[in-house]
């Protein structure tokens, strides 16, 4: 699991920030998502570009918090490029694709009844970035990368 | 640099530097510097939070002298809805519309009627934009300050509708000239105000070019002239007919600009910190299915408002009976004239509300994301208990002012406390170091005694009444 953050080629400034996410705790759930947004806003990344982070690190974090004992959110931000990495111990995700469908949740019961596990969370976040990857190891835990480019 | 103008304004004579106003204020303007608070004019979205909550009375609305009517040849005046409130039910809004042209006014044009075309609009521009939801009201002027601030990216959704102020002001003047057939511009209209926000909206509005409204005056001003005119002497003119009707009054309340537009998924909130957390969800991409969002800086709505006389809760339950008795089933205007109004642009906003950077550390985005990590870090070295001792609203901010090269780490208090105690240490170890001459023994001789280094003597700190001294 190595985490590869800077890009080879020229050096350029970067900032890493990580915030650990808790599962099932729904009283600081977003809170990760908003602190990534306000970093954004202070480095300035032009304001489409920070709705469309806003809500991939947002349902990451939930994805996190519905579905995992924990995790952790990570922002690595560079010049036009914002990477997003949300890595949890959970159960993993059996069929990814399946996973990926509008509508298809494995969120129980009591935690759609919150208004939450509907089912959009991984679509939502395929459709706001412009890279995509899910690695995920059913019983151990599930890694998902969205990269947000050309801003 | 852009030029604010701001009518919220600091006394400094009056100032404590008590830092109340700085953890209340929603978009971090404030800070203390030298025992004074001091605004930071490109963040300052005129909610007038600070104004509400400053216990010295030290923050205050800048609104026009009663003197600027004087700069007109007809002038009128314009009551907000919430002015509909602030009567005794034994007043009717006949009486207190009449008072308004004793006191300098020749003429009165009802905010309120102005916003029931403005509902409508809000409803035709819905129907016919399917785009993004949900549209964001923009008749609190402090809200769309506060998306121009915090929430850049929501601007888009901000419905590009003109508040029922503008609107009034621009149908005021436009009959006014015919009927009289005066120059438009001899022609002075007056916003009888509840609030900072829209004497910032009439002197710097973001919505168009220029304001329609000539000035604004304070609502507790004109209230206080009003009550001395109210059943006095016989009015010149016939009473007044009240023309706004109960949909255009409610505006005045929390949900009346909602109740007013009636159609689709609606939702009201009030208060600027309770907006703050609408907003966020709306970021989040959780209000898909609202269609609309109508969002006052004020509790309680513009009744709510700094300048506003009676008690919000009060004044709620009047404007609600007046609303009633004055009838909410339909507009006292004809689906023509709106077309008309609408089509011809008098509705609708003539420029797009702009983004406001202030958060940007830097211009230069490799700076800026060096900057954000020193801050992040900083941020990290503080105790986090956002006291704001240091004249900071938290100990984030501190170190975005720390980064920004406007504050230092020791105007923490504990940060401060701590380096005193490393340098009093230092001079105390220093104060020791007796030169041998003086019949010091070796470098170890001090240890142990002195009390601070825990070594107290057996029984003097655990504190056991019997036993343990027998020796
Ligand atoms: S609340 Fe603000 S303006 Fe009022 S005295 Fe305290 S620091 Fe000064
Ligand atoms: S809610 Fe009304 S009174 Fe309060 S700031 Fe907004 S427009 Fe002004």
């Amino acid at each position: 699991m190595s985490e590869q953050s800077s890009p080879p080629g020229v050096p350029q400034a970067s900032l890493q920030l990580a915030y650990p996410v808790r599962g099932l705790d729904f009283s600081s759930a977003g809170e990760a998502a908003g602190r990534i947004k306000r970093a954004l806003q202070q480095i300035g990344v032009p304001s489409a570009v920070i709705r469309r982070a806003a809500i991939v690190a947002y349902e990451a974090e939930m994805n996190i918090v519905i579905h995992a004992r924990q995790g952790t959110l990570r922002a690595s931000i560079s010049p036009g490029r914002i990477e997003l990495i949300a890595e949890d111990e959970g159960p993993g995700i059996a069929d990814i694709e399946q996973a990926m469908q509008e509508g298809f949740s494995t969120a129980p019961d009591h935690i759609r009844e919150m208004g939450f596990g509907a089912g959009m969370g991984l679509s939502n976040i395929k459709r706001c970035s412009s890279q995509m990857t899910i690695v995920s190891d059913v019983g151990r835990g599930t890694k998902v990368t969205a990269i947000l480019t050309g801003w | 640099m852009v030029q604010y103008f701001h009518s919220v304004k600091l006394d400094r004579e009056a100032c404590k530097g008590c830092t109340n106003c700085i953890k209340r204020c929603p978009t971090e303007a404030i800070r203390v510097r030298e025992g004074k608070a001091v605004i930071l004019e490109e963040r300052c979205i005129d909610c007038g939070e600070c104004i509400r909550i400053c216990p010295n009375h030290a923050k205050s609305a800048l609104t026009d002298p009663f003197t600027r009517l004087g700069d007109f040849a007809h002038r009128i005046a314009l009551p907000a809805p919430s002015f509909y409130g602030q009567f005794r039910p034994e007043t009717p809004p006949e009486a207190f519309l009449q008072a308004l042209l004793k006191i300098g006014f020749d003429d009165v044009y009802e905010v309120p009627y102005a916003a029931e075309a403005v509902s409508q609009a809000i409803r035709r521009y819905m129907e016919e934009h399917r785009y993004r939801r949900p549209l964001i009201s923009s008749a609190c002027p402090a809200v769309v300050r506060l998306l121009q601030v915090r929430f850049p990216e929501l601007l888009e959704q901000v419905i590009p509708v003109e508040s029922p102020m503008e609107v009034a002001a621009y149908l005021a003047k436009d009959k006014a000239s015919a009927d009289l057939g005066l120059e438009k511009k001899k022609i002075g209209a007056f916003f009888i105000s509840p609030c900072a926000a829209k004497v910032t909206a009439v002197k710097q509005p973001v919505g168009r070019a220029e304001s329609n409204v000539d000035g604004a005056f304070a609502m507790a001003a004109v209230y206080g002239e009003v009550l001395k005119h109210l059943g006095r002497g016989s009015a010149k003119r016939p009473p007044r007919r009240i023309r706004a009707g109960g949909l255009g009054i409610g505006w005045g309340r929390a949900g009346g600009e909602n109740v007013a537009i009636g159609k689709g998924s609606l939702l009201a909130v009030d208060g600027i910190h309770s907006v703050i957390a609408v907003l966020e969800e709306v970021e989040k991409g959780r209000l898909h299915d609202v269609d609309y969002l109508e969002a006052q800086a004020c509790i309680g709505g513009c009744i709510g408002g700094p300048l506003a006389v009676e008690n919000p809760f009060v004044a709620r339950v009047r404007m609600k009976n007046l609303s009633e008795q004055s009838g909410q089933k339909g507009f006292q205007f004809s689906a023509d004239e709106l077309a008309n109004w609408y089509d011809q642009g008098l509705l609708t906003m003539s420029k797009k509300v702009a983004a406001r950077p202030v958060m940007q550390l830097d211009k230069d985005l490799q700076q800026a994301i060096t900057m954000t990590g020193t801050l992040e870090r900083t941020v990290g070295e503080l105790p986090g208990l956002d006291c704001g001792s240091c004249g900071s609203p938290s100990c984030r901010t501190l170190a975005e002012d720390i980064v920004r090269g406007v504050a230092f780490e020791t105007d923490c208090v504990f940060k401060l406390r701590d380096r005193v105690q490393v340098l009093a240490q230092e001079v105390l170890e220093l104060a020791r170091k007796v030169p041998p001459a003086m019949g010091q023994k070796g470098p170890n001789a001090n240890q142990g005694q002195g009390g601070a280094s825990g070594q107290s003597p057996p029984g003097a700190v655990d504190g056991s009444p019997s036993g343990g001294q027998g020796r």
